[in-house]
């Protein structure tokens, strides 16, 4: 074990499995021997409204927010989403970010309201590591759209210095029997994508 | 054993060690988990939804008076639901231990307001634990009822947003055997009237004398030295806060929060040659530590609104001048980003209510639940929303001084009608109202996630339960008017709203289709839209439903046409009665050309 520390905040929309993924990266945190904290507030976020969940990863953690300014990983299911939360993110952080487009109905029912156009771009503009993955098609392929989550843990795991086994045991236990293979599957294909790769 | 628990995964498991016996609430965000957790895991716990926080409160009372140790839990407002058996239950004390766990909301991620439920602890002279993580809200509880056993009192457990929903890791404890105590019949301690009432208030202030000692011995009230010439006194989530930022400096940490230990914080600030008070809302602390003469400072810094963070704190220790640099997030702020409230779902029954109400141009009262949604823009047809079961009352206030020549609608779910409205609509009977009340029965009680209530017909156990009907109830209290309609029958829901606000007396607008979301998913054949016979009106698009969003297809102004996402349509059929050129159709009855 490293004497490192990792915050990682993940948004989202309602629904998108944001809760779901947070749990599976605080559970590997732990039984890898780190003390985990995260947060997230339940509620009107669940009626398509954001969903975040702060992870506090460390020795010992106190608070169990990120400070704002502080996350060393922005994870987001949408793109949009990843952009409104760059700001908690340090400069020299790293953003994952899936190319997940949800357009709420007020932006389509009310003039002058605008969903941004590349948002991906507009995020590599201010922050140094951007890697945006199409999630979606990837999960596509296997055949399950739900697998975005477990894809875009993949892509974390390059980050983080919990052995694949561990993520893996993990995952099992929080999946459905029947679904363990295909997960397997996504989570590699997730780590399969790598800065560089997207970048070039 | 280690386990990740949220805050109120932990309270569950510290009711569980402490063998507790009975637990009762209604919920209410952020609480709702510590029953829902009691319900799914430790089936030897009595565990019961009340219809609201004032019954659930009776209910424990009479159990911890019958011999067993009783849990009550309630958000911050429902302690106010709460107050009366509350501030009461103070005089009787206990006999069987009591804890009541106050969930605030700083910052009112799900409430209408952030009231600071300390000053109840102060108010009713109960002793107060505030946990400030997982393991300590699972230690605390077990502590909380060997002191309400101890000192003859009910105690306040006082948890924050933060801490409720908030994991970390929990070491775990087995749980004790508890064996009730015996009944006694004591009238003098239990009855309540007022020459019974006089010699128990005296009880009380020789109990708040002892709880005063207890304060200053408790190892819930510790110091952590770190050589600083700053002291830090703070409680609940502000603690972590505060050593996140400036984990070196020194720490008076309180965890038992009435009586405050005076004699230790006039050491703690005479030893310091700063002492800041870090407390999230209210002046609690720092007011009572003035008051004693004792300097110190804090709201000042940090401010009394909304929750801290640790960039919260850090500014404040900025300000203070304890800490130099106060390092800013490096990357700016999005500016112009698009909101994204929240919505009723596709499909939502409590649709068809406000596309009707808007259209009628009445005076709508409101109330809490997922329908308090329908104030939102492009519904947009609530016209107040105070606490729960207001709407009823507001209705009948509003009407008798005509505020519209429309008519005057209050607007109520199932579970909150339970909960406060029944009295509101015995008062329209009695006081010859013309009210017009909706009930909007979704036959759950959704807004915070889904819980049984009376008329659901299951217990939180997940037994089978009594069922009090709405429509019996409604008839039986005097009103001669009540009319069913289908919530996604949008002609049918607006002629008869039209219709009740023009009789005058008292009626009742009984909806009734289920939430499609809970305890089920509900999913009947998607609609399409003809894009050929779409003119792009956005009539749809002002039902707010999040499967109808902007095409790429525009008419000849450009303005976008509209497409149904088939993934989340639940076939609810609103958007196809207000289209004007009948575009939108069954899946199976779309001919492609
Ligand atoms: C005194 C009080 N207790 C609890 C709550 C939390 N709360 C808000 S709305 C609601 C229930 C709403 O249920 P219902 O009326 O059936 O409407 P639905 O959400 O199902 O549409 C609850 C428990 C509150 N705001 N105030
Ligand atoms: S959860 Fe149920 S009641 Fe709430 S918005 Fe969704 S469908 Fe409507
Ligand atoms: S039928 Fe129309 S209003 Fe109903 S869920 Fe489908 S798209 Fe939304």
């Amino acid at each position: 074990m490293s004497n490192k520390s990792y915050s990682i905040l993940i948004v989202g929309v309602g629904g998108q499995g944001v809760l779901l993924a947070s749990e599976i990266i605080s559970e590997a945190a732990m039984r890898f021997g780190y003390d985990v904290k995260k947060s997230e507030v339940h509620g009107m976020s669940q009626r398509g409204g954001i969903v975040s969940s702060h992870i506090k990863i460390a020795d010992k953690v106190y608070a169990p927010t990120i400070r704002h300014g502080q996350a060393d990983i922005l994870i987001s299911f949408e793109k949009a989403e990843g952009l409104r939360a760059l700001d908690w993110m340090k400069k020299d952080g790293v953003a994952i970010v899936s190319q997940t487009e949800l357009v709420p109905a007020i932006v389509t029912s009310t003039k002058g309201l605008e969903y941004p156009k590349n948002p991906v771009e507009k995020m590599r503009e201010r922050a140094d590591k951007v890697i945006s993955a199409d999630a979606d098609k990837i999960a596509a392929e296997l055949g399950n759209p739900r697998l975005v989550n477990t894809i875009l843990l993949g892509i974390l795991s390059n980050y983080m210095p919990f052995p694949t086994d561990l993520w893996i045991d993990v995952i099992r236990c929080r999946v459905k029997e029947r679904f363990v293979e295909i997960n397997i599957q996504a989570f590699n294909r997730g780590r399969d994508v790598k800065l560089s790769a997207v970048e070039a | 054993m280690k386990e990740l628990l949220s805050g109120n995964e932990a309270v569950a498991r510290g009711v569980f060690e402490a063998g507790v016996k009975l637990a009762s609430a209604y919920p209410g965000t952020p609480s709702t988990e510590i029953m829902e957790t009691i319900g799914a895991k430790f089936p030897s716990i009595y565990a019961q939804w009340s219809p609201n926080e004032k019954v659930a409160y009776e209910v424990g009372v009479g159990a911890s008076i019958g011999g067993g140790r009783a849990l009550v839990t309630m958000k911050h407002v429902g302690l106010n639901v709460a107050a009366d058996p509350y501030m009461t239950h103070a005089y009787t004390g206990v006999n069987a231990g009591f804890l009541i766990v106050s969930a605030d909301d700083p910052e009112m991620h799900s409430s209408q307001n952030e009231q600071d439920n300390r000053y109840f602890a102060k108010f009713a002279n109960v002793p107060m634990l505030e946990p400030s993580d997982s393991q300590e809200s699972k230690d605390m509880i077990v502590t909380g009822y060997e002191l309400s056993e101890m000192f003859d009192t009910p105690v306040l457990y006082r948890m924050t947003t933060r801490i409720s929903h908030s994991k970390g890791i929990v070491e775990l404890d087995d749980a004790t055997e508890t064996v009730n105590k015996e009944y006694v019949k004591d009238a003098s301690k239990y009855v309540m009237i007022p020459s019974n009432a006089r010699g128990r208030h005296v009880v009380i202030e020789e109990r708040i004398d002892k709880l005063r000692k207890f304060s200053e011995n408790t190892l819930m009230n510790f110091i952590e030295e770190n050589g600083s010439k700053v002291g830090i006194i703070t409680s609940g989530v502000s603690y972590q806060y505060a050593k996140d930022v400036a984990p070196d400096f020194d720490y008076l940490k309180l965890g038992f929060t009435n009586p405050i230990p005076l004699k230790k914080i006039e050491a703690f600030v005479n030893s310091h040659d700063v002492v800041l008070v870090v407390e999230e809302l209210e002046p609690y602390l720092e007011d009572q530590i003035k008051a004693a003469g004792i300097k110190v400072e804090g709201k000042k810094y940090f401010g009394n609104l909304g929750e801290l963070s640790p960039y919260r704190v850090a500014e404040g220790f900025h300000k203070a001048g304890v800490i130099d640099a106060l390092k800013v997030a490096e990357i700016g702020v999005e500016k112009n980003m698009f909101p994204r409230p929240p919505v009723l779902c596709a499909g939502c029954p409590h649709r068809g209510a406000f596309m009707a109400l808007k259209k009628a141009g009445v005076a709508v009262a409101g109330d809490i639940g997922c329908y308090t949604l329908g104030a939102l823009e492009p519904l947009n047809a609530m016209d107040t929303c105070v606490c729960m079961g207001a709407s009823i009352g507001n209705a009948i206030g509003m009407e008798k001084v005509q505020a519209s020549d429309k008519g005057t609608v209050a607007v109520i779910g199932d579970s909150t009608f339970f909960h406060s409205g029944i009295t509101g609509l015995i008062d329209a009977v009695y006081n010859k109202s013309n009210v017009t009340v909706m009930i909007l029965d979704n036959s759950i009680t959704a807004m915070t996630g889904g819980q049984e209530h009376p008329s659901t017909g299951k217990t939180l156990m997940g037994k089978e339960a009594g069922k009090v009907d709405i429509a019996t109830l409604v008839k039986a209290l005097g009103v001669k008017r009540l009319i069913n309609v289908d919530a996604y029958d949008y002609e049918q829901v607006l002629s008869t709203i039209k219709e009740e606000v023009a009789t005058p007396e008292p009626s009742v607008i009984l909806t009734s289709r289920p939430c499609v979301l809970m305890p089920a998913r509900i999913m009947d054949e998607p609609f399409v839209i003809d894009s050929e016979l779409c003119t792009a009106c956005s009539a749809c698009f002002k039902i707010s439903c999040p499967a109808i969003s902007a095409s790429e297809e525009t008419n000849k102004h450009g303005r976008p046409k509209a497409i149904i996402d088939q993934s989340i349509c639940t076939g609810c059929t609103l958007c196809a009665q207000v289209c004007p050129p009948e575009a939108i159709m069954l899946k199976s009855q779309f001919v492609e050309v």
